[in-house]
């Protein structure tokens, strides 16, 4: 392994991709993914990463152009982030149907208005469909390692699918960390050369983006959601051999002190981290209490989820977007969905907080669980609960 | 070809690289642009398309009318599509993964992919300076969801959502100019063209891919459906679109404009006008103020000709 060395998490990323060997870098600015693109633009002008950086005039731009460079068998990058992401929607969408490894860094921030800059994740739960290989990061070393990570699952010719790694906006993009850098052998060994499965070449033509009638629309997409689902033994061998290589074991669904526990917090992304300590606190108290992070997000590790809410009595969700006028937070509603009919279903009491990038602290956690508690009776879907807003 | 410099039907190649079979109306002039653009150009391309007539006509899954590389992503963004294959392609050569064959790239799109909602990225991709052949098939209107006008729609035509009505003419305004604004973007090589002029067109695509750096060909493309005219007249209006100066051909070369096809006398636009359904309602007033227009824009276009 490489040295450990104190950087600001998006510098680091950018120079994970740098380690990646990436041909193409197509990217609009915008805040908090800016400093990752920054820093990417250095490393070409320096001549330290050779890679085409393409400052195109939109993010739609940006993912066309991504599109493009991987459908010719460029290893390709993009990073963006809310609004941005917004803006590339439509092509979000497309790009694996067309089967194209695009690794994208979604430097997670609320959707406008009232206009944001900070962090939470309505941005992708947006395009929660959009058939992409979706996972989340808690600290900047998760950052670093999903980088090579999501290239070697994207790229996989048993994949081919694109992959977005969330990191969340400022409280992730712009802090310094210890990151303990990958040497260049140990990102070679892993990561192998992208062998594309089909190429625009003119040797051997094909036709990409082809139309689709009804008599065939429906077969298109269940192969394509089939891809997704089939996506997972790779995703997870990948992991496996990452802690082989690094000693850092990632797994789709992460539990802490989850195994004895009756009542479970549920979070994804950097509030894992904060929950942890709350849980430190309540064990402490003597409550049995645990926290369960998902950091696959699509394919959904079904499996896994239920393994890890087995004996739970109660599940805390913290959502950090809004559905609105539904189900509360996309995750508990998927998350009920999920349990549904399962013998002894746990009950599931639903928290919005933390939009718009503010704080949630170890003791705004400890108030959810007792005010969790104390919820008497059935919780509904519509019993949500906007933690700590001022009414 | 290239050396000699002649254009003569038996000398053009006979191998089709857009090839027959496709969904095409009877008598489109469009798919035969596309047509030649694709034999002008061989099978060393990579084509990215955008959405409309052209694509749906040539690839319904699972069946290809393209014998070469060819990528449809969305309506918008043929040109950022075109540009990062081009820019794949230019790294994986520096960096010893993909030997270089002098590949052209080749971005198309109609007029509203063009003009109206993919003129920003055009624009974009111009001014990156990419390598690349930009291809408009201008049948001035969105025909493939039914006729609708662009702002490539002519001054006075009649479409499903600018018809002519008790108080409107049709389009109340003037096509937009897209050959002058791929121009102004300081770009090496720009040209009109006409599938009516099979060899001026060939010629055009072929100058334009041996460009380095961006070209743009915008060719005018009669759609009988659209235009409201006999399949079978579609290469008769296209030459009078250019015979009545409504439609020049001229190319721009490092910023030196040569009118290519002279026309001795230039008709009277009504002869254009005339034949078509879409422009039946105009009265001589109007057709007098498109007289007007089209000598005035000709006028400009004339004095701008250094070679």
């Amino acid at each position: 392994m490489g040295k450990r060395i104190g950087i600001e998490n998006s510098l680091a990323a950018a120079e994970a991709i740098m380690m990646a060997n990436v041909d193409v870098v197509a990217a609009y600015p915008i805040t908090p993914q800016t400093h990752i693109v920054e820093h990417l633009s250095e490393l070409v002008a320096d001549g330290e990463l050779d890679a085409e950086f393409i400052p195109v005039e939109s993010e739609h731009a940006a993912m066309s152009v991504c599109c493009g460079s991987s459908a010719v068998g460029a290893r390709t990058f993009t990073c963006t982030s809310s609004q941005g992401l917004a803006l590339m929607n439509e092509i979000v969408f497309i790009a694996p149907s067309l089967r194209l490894p695009i690794v994208m860094i979604l430097a997670n921030r609320s959707m406008s208005g009232p206009l944001s800059i900070w962090n939470d994740h309505t941005d992708v739960m947006s395009i929660r469909d959009c058939g992409w290989i979706q996972v989340f990061t808690e600290n900047g070393q998760e950052i670093f390692d999903h980088v090579m990570f999501a290239f070697r699952v994207a790229e996989d010719p048993k994949i081919s699918l694109p992959l977005i790694v969330n990191v969340d906006g400022f409280t992730l993009t712009h802090v310094i960390e210890p990151i303990e850098y990958w040497d260049q052998e140990t990102v070679t060994k892993y990561l192998p050369d992208f062998k594309p499965v089909n190429v625009l070449d003119p040797d051997h033509p094909v036709t990409m983006g082809a139309f689709g009638m009804p008599s065939i629309f429906t077969e298109a997409k269940k192969s394509q959601d089939q891809a997704l689902i089939n996506s997972k033994p790779g995703i997870v061998q990948a992991w496996e051999e990452m802690g082989k290589l690094t000693g850092r074991h990632y797994r789709p669904v992460e539990t802490n002190c989850a195994e004895d526990a009756e009542t479970v917090f549920l979070t994804m992304g950097s509030f894992g981290e904060t929950v942890s300590i709350a849980v430190d606190e309540l064990r402490k108290q003597g409550k049995p209490v645990g926290q369960i992070k998902i950091r696959l997000w699509r394919p959904f590790p079904f499996e896994e989820f239920r393994q890890a809410v087995q004996g739970v009595k109660k599940i805390i969700i913290v959502d950090r977007a809004i559905s609105y006028g539904g189900p509360g937070g996309p995750v508990a509603g998927e998350i009920r969905s999920l349990l549904y009919g399962e013998d002894n279903m746990p009950v599931i009491t639903n928290f919005l907080c933390g939009l718009a990038g503010r704080d949630v602290t170890p003791e705004d956690y400890i108030a959810m669980y007792e005010k969790s508690e104390a919820m008497k009776g059935i919780v509904r879907e519509e019993d949500y609960i906007f933690y700590g807003v001022r009414e | 070809m290239e050396a000699i410099n002649v254009y003569a039907a038996r000398l053009v190649s006979k191998k089709e690289y857009f090839t027959p079979g496709h969904r095409a109306c009877q008598g489109c002039a469009e798919a035969l642009a596309v047509r030649m653009v694709a034999k002008a150009l061989g099978n060393n391309v990579v084509v990215a398309c955008a959405t409309g007539c052209m694509e749906i006509i040539s690839s319904p899954l699972p069946f290809t009318n393209w014998k070469v590389p060819w990528i449809h992503v969305a309506f918008e963004n043929s040109s950022s599509v075109i540009s990062g294959a081009e820019a794949g392609v230019k790294a994986l050569i520096r960096k010893g993964k993909r030997i270089d064959k002098g590949t052209v790239f080749l971005g198309m799109g109609g007029d509203g992919a063009t003009c109206d909602i993919g003129l920003q990225f055009l624009s974009g991709a111009f001014e990156r300076g990419h390598n690349f052949v930009y291809v408009c098939y201008d049948n001035e209107a969105y025909m493939n969801t039914g006729v609708q006008r662009s702002s490539s729609t002519p001054f006075g035509a009649s479409t499903t959502t600018s018809p002519s009505g008790k108080v409107k003419p049709g389009q109340v305004t003037w096509k937009k100019n897209m050959p002058e604004i791929a121009a102004a973007h300081n770009i090496p090589y720009v040209a009109t063209a006409c599938p009516s002029y099979p060899f001026d067109l060939l010629r055009k695509v072929e100058k334009a891919a041996r460009t380095k750096g961006p070209a743009y060909v915008h060719i005018l493309s009669v759609c009988p459906t659209g235009w409201r005219i006999p399949p079978a007249k579609a290469i008769w209006i296209g030459r009078l679109a250019v015979e009545t100066g409504v439609f020049p051909l001229y190319e721009v070369e490092n910023g030196k404009y040569r009118i290519n096809i002279e026309v001795p006398e230039i008709k009277p636009v009504e002869e254009y006008l005339k034949p078509q359904g879409r422009f039946r309602h105009l009265t001589p007033e109007l057709i007098e103020q498109i007289q007007t227009r089209v000598t005035k824009d000709y006028q400009k276009l004339k004095a701008k000709t250094t070679v």
